[in-house]
């Protein structure tokens, strides 16, 4: 019977490597370029840039205000107070609708969660509601709640609360069984099962929901505003774009969309952003 | 001395969305404290069931599965699980909060106790470094003994393990197994071991359970395992006993 050889080889012990080889450091411009929020705002700069040529070009602030015509009317907007009162007459009602609308989808989720014709009824409920557009109700809503903020609260609730129930219902389903047996191993059951382990291990489509929610509920309330204008008091931005419009001050309509979306930004891009780093991005469920 | 878990005449049957599956069928052992008892078959010999009968997460259509004494009606922290899955540690926790949830939602212990205990076996499983930090940042190898830390920093009466090194590469393996089977001189802790692999078994095991598949019933049950080794070439000839045993079956079955 042969017998097999052992040759012993210096290479990985002969002079260590000079750590430079291993390991290069970035240039700063490449660091820089790194950084989502640099290339976005890249992108952001490059489109104003484009706004403003063409706006210099049209040479008609009737019917497109060159950019920082826009940018000037919003900022003395912004200092005599007119815009900041507006957005948070209308970021009020957003919060009033988009909270109630999450206790509900949390509810109708956790129903559906622990009974079968739970989920169905969730099933059903989304397949016909999830479709319909929000707006759409809004004259109905007029009618039952009147001109106020709680025909614009009910429109809310029913843009957020479908996305919502839906992505948090799937978020549920798709829970690893393995993850439910260890809950269930150390003797969780009802709610703290589902606060301990469901909802953290689906924390990634909940949030998706919240987002998509988020969105629907902006677009919606300031359509709503758009459309039926004034509602209880002051109105909000979509009131603001509309009256601007009626006084043919378009730098102030352009004014308006470009809060409705820097709003929309931030939202998206500090609040959102910042939880999914602190939460699914640190836990690794998503890149 | 009564046996630690009894299990005597346990069938299980499963829907499947057509047909109901018998795995097992009149499934009888006992596992003694200290046991390290191995649940030994080929795949659709229902041993993967019976130890989550044994976790309590189905209900024998026959049979009695008792635990000091008790019955076994539902899943307990009395009995914990350690399974094949890498992703049976809580993502959103760190090592440290891993090994102390159990210890937190059972209220085995407060806080700082919990925490003090979950370090020390957390320490035993030398993944001290990476007290702090998140399960996707670890290999598979390393996973697998922070599940293994998290059972026993329960000191539960029996550790159900559901092929938990299946997963890894074959040098991480044997590393699992040979920490495995230091802990246990340690600790003396009784654990059920389910696995397909014979090698496995011979190693972990000092009781191991044959089983045949379709439905898996007991064919036979090797004691004193622990007195072969490796050196003298016992445990291979072991391995080719329980290897002909299984092979015979499968041979005459088709």
């Amino acid at each position: 019977m042969g017998e097999a050889r052992i040759l012993m080889r210096s290479d990985a012990v002969a002079g260590a490597v000079d750590p430079s080889e291993v390991e290069r450091k970035l240039g700063v411009v490449e660091l820089l370029w790194n950084d989502g929020f640099v290339r976005k705002a890249a992108i952001i700069v490059f489109l104003a840039a484009v706004w403003e040529i063409y706006g210099t070009l049209l040479d008609n602030s009737l019917l497109f205000p060159t950019f920082h015509d826009t940018v000037i009317t919003m900022f003395d907007k912004v200092r005599d107070g007119t815009i900041p009162l507006r957005a948070w007459a209308s970021l009020k009602v957003l919060f009033m609708g988009y909270s109630a609308g999450i206790v509900l989808a949390a509810l109708f989720t956790v129903l559906a969660i622990s009974t079968r014709i739970g989920t169905d009824f969730l099933e059903t409920m989304t397949a016909m509601f999830n479709p319909l557009p929000a707006i759409a109700l809004l004259p109905l809503a007029l009618i039952w709640f009147g001109l106020g903020n709680g025909s614009l609260v009910f429109v809310l609730i029913h843009s957020v609360l479908w996305p919502v129930a839906l992505n948090t219902h799937s978020g549920f389903k798709s829970v690893s069984n393995t993850l439910r047996m260890v809950g269930r191993n150390y003797g969780l059951r009802g709610l703290p099962y589902v606060a301990r382990i469901l909802i953290p291990a689906a924390f990634g489509s909940i949030l998706t929901g919240l987002k998509i929610g988020w969105a629907f509920a902006w677009r919606t309330l300031i359509a709503a505003e758009l459309v039926f204008g004034v509602s209880s008091g002051q109105g909000g931005l979509g009131w603001f774009i509309f009256e601007n419009r009626n006084l043919l001050d378009i730098p102030a309509v352009f004014a308006g969309l470009l809060t409705v979306i820097v709003i929309g930004l931030i939202v998206e891009n500090l609040i959102f952003r910042t939880i999914e780093r602190n939460t699914v991005q640190k836990w690794g469920l998503q890149t | 001395m009564s046996a630690l878990l009894d299990v005597s005449g346990v069938t299980l049957r499963y829907k499947t969305s057509s047909v109901v599956v018998t795995a097992t069928e009149k499934v009888s052992f006992s596992v003694d404290r200290s046991d390290r008892f191995v649940l030994l078959g080929p795949s659709g010999c229902g041993k993967s069931t019976l130890l989550k009968a044994v976790g309590g997460y189905m209900t024998p259509s026959e049979g009695k599965m008792r635990i000091n004494g008790r019955e076994i009606t539902e899943p307990g922290a009395d009995r914990m699980m350690i399974f094949q899955e890498f992703d049976q540690l809580l993502p959103w926790k760190t090592v440290l909060e891993n090994v102390m949830f159990p210890l937190l939602m059972t209220r085995k212990l407060n806080k700082k106790d919990a925490e003090v205990r979950a370090r020390a076996y957390i320490e035993k499983v030398s993944l001290t470094r990476v007290v702090d930090s998140y399960p996707h940042t670890l290999s598979g190898g390393m996973k697998q003994r922070v599940a293994i830390a998290r059972g026993m920093a329960m000191e539960p009466d029996i550790l159900l393990m559901d092929e938990p090194f299946a997963a890894l590469d074959a040098l991480t393996r044997r590393t699992c197994q040979d920490e495995l089977l230091q802990l246990w001189e340690e600790t003396k802790f009784t654990v059920m071991f389910v696995t397909h692999s014979i090698a496995e078994a011979i190693k972990i095991g000092n009781r191991i359970l044959l089983l045949s598949p379709h439905p898996g019933r007991v064919k036979a049950e090797v004691i004193d395992v622990d007195r072969v080794s490796a050196e003298d070439g016992s445990a291979a000839k072991l391995e080719k006993q329980i290897h002909d045993l299984l092979f015979a079956d499968t041979a005459t079955a088709h």
